[in-house]
């Protein structure tokens, strides 16, 4: 049983940590995360790079329809255009990385801010069918412009970082994982702030959040901008993870992806976003171990790629019927068990 | 110098394809209008119907006469399942979960499709006539001409059903007032079956021409979103605005491939649809109902 809560100022009630437990069980995460490299193989050093990429730029998505309320199918195609802006910058300019970072998701957020003005006329799916509509317009750009490589992309050579390449997945490691973590913690911040909280009225109820004196234009732009943001940035670790972009490189499926992500893992929850990522990301590779167990292996690795395109289609109805709060939900009800027990409910 | 014979051909090929789009349109618009559900699936519901007939008239050598038919009644079937299992449990939750679950239902059907019939590329028996169509001077591929007239034929087949027949009716009824509908007794959620049920029909008929003027395979789901654009520029709830809108997107469409090149079809299709969002966002023929804020 969970005791000794009592909050007794503001600020005590608005901390984004509230109690000892979570501090304690936070801290043995971080080090975790700082011991995960040196335990782990190459395979999973991999995966952890491309779990967070994934958490980063889903955390975005999570701003824009989690907390703002406004579908968008284009996340891909932000996390390209940060990606393309890396891979232009470090093979045309020669600027260090972390500036390039920087600026890939700068010109990610200007285009989101672009493709969100016509959040000022429409929404709901109006709106999620003009990002579709966005994103084939990026991907016809990035396969036609001379400057982007056309359809065979561009390379990227590996991050530099005080002399060091970073060019492997336990060197990333130590530039993703820090980069993702400094952007959840951002974006968790950012609920506890005015424009944060403007966000979440304009999800509720639109009309309300205007009679409040919440300026929607501006705000649906500012959540336009920030979460195209973290997929511009997210789509730079991309490009230096992957070190080659092409315009095949962030299809329409993968804006899916990031959709489906938060739905499975939680709208409106960081800890939603981060699940979902990670949930997302490893499912396929568990199918692969699952096929790699089962007698007969070879024959059905034919199988695993449209098995895996069955799954992702059935998590993503499942979780909408019987689950719709998505994974942050499950985790909630399992804190609550904890904190009533030995009571039940 | 425009080469006016070129032009007229091209556009002839446009509004032939656009019949195409008008016809899988109505599929779309059948369900939005009674249930309003945004139906992503629609491309890959055709997709679903052309490897149907394809099992049906290939793999166990049926007539044509039995195996479209089967096809349309299995796709039929498809709908009831995916509304049953899928729609019904999500009625009254938030129009945006609906239209996810049906981004969900693309994949899993896209996925099956490669499970059961691989991603290879196949080809359709020919049921067409090969006699090449003149109009004038202008040459019209005989597959795409006799496509078109199907399609038109069954169009019209359609709206007659709807226009007279008394489960039609009801599916009016439910479409322009729910709560009135059920005070005069009809069976909504029925209503959302039958819906369902058309519409993954009328999907296959539409899956079946397009497969074979183009072959099928499992990224034909692609049509689908260009069938989205045609809904949207012709108004989500509007039959004629579907109808016009597939002629409209399918001469945009030739146009564009035939003066631009292949790769700016698509391109040419989403911004007509991106400048019909900011213009007029309840496209040509759609109940004026957006929000503005």
């Amino acid at each position: 049983m969970r005791i000794g809560t009592l909050k007794e100022s503001y600020v005590a009630d608005a901390a984004l940590f509230d109690s000892r437990t979570q501090k304690v069980w936070l801290a043995v995460a971080a080090a975790l995360l700082l011991l995960f490299p040196f335990m782990a193989s190459d395979y999973w050093l991999y995966l952890a790079c491309l779990v967070s990429i994934n958490v980063a730029s889903a955390t975005g998505l999570n701003i824009l329809t989690g907390y703002t309320g406004l579908v968008s199918l284009g996340q891909a195609a932000f996390m390209g255009l940060g990606a393309y802006t890396v891979a232009v910058l470090e093979t045309r300019v020669g600027t260090p990385f972390v500036l390039n970072l920087l600026a890939g998701g700068l010109v990610a957020m200007l285009g989101g801010i672009v493709v969100g003005i016509p959040s000022l006329r429409v929404k709901g799916l109006y709106l999620a069918i003009a990002t579709i509509a966005a994103s084939f317009i990026a991907h016809f750009i990035f396969a036609n412009w001379k400057f982007t490589g056309g359809t065979g992309g561009l390379s990227v050579p590996p991050a530099k970082l005080f002399g060091l390449p970073l060019d492997t997945s336990f060197r990333l490691y130590w530039v993703i994982v820090p980069v993702t973590v400094l952007m959840l913690l951002g974006a968790a911040n950012l609920f506890r702030t005015r424009v944060g909280r403007a966000f979440i009225a304009i999800r509720d109820r639109d009309i309300s959040a205007e009679v409040l004196g919440i300026p929607l234009l501006r705000y649906k732009l500012l959540s336009f901008g920030l979460s195209s943001f973290y997929a511009g940035v997210a789509g730079g670790l991309w490009a230096y993870f992957f070190r080659v972009v092409t315009p095949e490189s962030f299809p329409l499926l993968m804006s899916i992806f990031f959709l489906a992500a938060i739905i499975v893992g939680g709208m409106g929850s960081i800890l939603g976003g981060i699940l979902g990522a990670v949930f997302m990301t490893m499912v396929p590779e568990l199918l692969k171990l699952v096929v790699d167990l089962l007698p007969g292996g070879n024959e059905l690795t034919v199988f695993l790629s449209p098995v895996r395109t069955v799954v992702f289609g059935l998590l993503i109805i499942g979780f909408l019927v019987f689950e719709p709060q998505g994974l942050a939900e499950v985790w909630r009800r399992i804190r609550r068990f904890f904190h009533l027990w030995p009571f039940r409910n | 110098m425009m080469d006016w014979a070129y032009l007229f051909e091209i556009s002839l090929t446009g509004i032939a394809g656009g019949g195409l789009y008008a016809l899988a349109a109505l599929a779309f618009v059948m369900v939005y209008k009674a249930t309003r559900v945004v139906n992503i699936a629609i491309g890959e519901l055709l997709m679903v119907g052309a490897y149907l007939f394809f099992t049906f008239a290939a793999t166990f050598a049926l007539p044509l006469w039995l195996a479209i038919p089967a096809a349309v009644l299995g796709s039929g079937l498809l709908g009831a399942v995916i509304e049953r299992t899928m729609i019904r449990p999500l009625l009254g939750e938030p129009p945006i979960s609906v239209f996810m679950v049906t981004v969900g239902l693309a994949s899993v059907l896209v996925g099956l499709v490669e499970m059961i019939w691989t991603a290879d590329q196949r080809r359709l028996p020919e049921f067409m006539p090969t006699k090449p169509i003149m109009v004038g001077d202008a040459f019209l591929a005989p597959k795409v001409f006799w496509g078109a007239m199907i399609a038109v034929a069954f169009i019209a087949a359609v709206l007659l059903v709807f226009r007279f027949w008394r489960g039609g009716v009801a599916l009016r009824a439910t479409a322009s007032d729910q709560a009135a509908a059920y005070s005069v007794g009809i069976n909504v959620p029925r209503v959302f079956s039958l819906a369902w049920v058309a519409s993954a029909m009328i999907a296959a008929v539409s899956g079946i021409i397009v497969g074979s003027i183009g072959g099928i395979s499992s990224s034909m789901g692609v049509f689908g979103l260009s069938v989205l654009v045609v809904v949207i520029v012709g108004g989500l709830d509007s039959v004629l605005g579907a109808l016009l809108g597939g002629l409209l997107i399918g001469l945009v469409e030739a146009l564009a491939g035939a003066y631009l090149g292949g790769e700016y079809k698509l391109l040419a299709t989403f911004i007509v649809l991106v400048a019909v969002l900011l213009v007029r966002p309840y496209g040509l023929f759609g109940t004026h109902e957006i929000e503005r804020l």
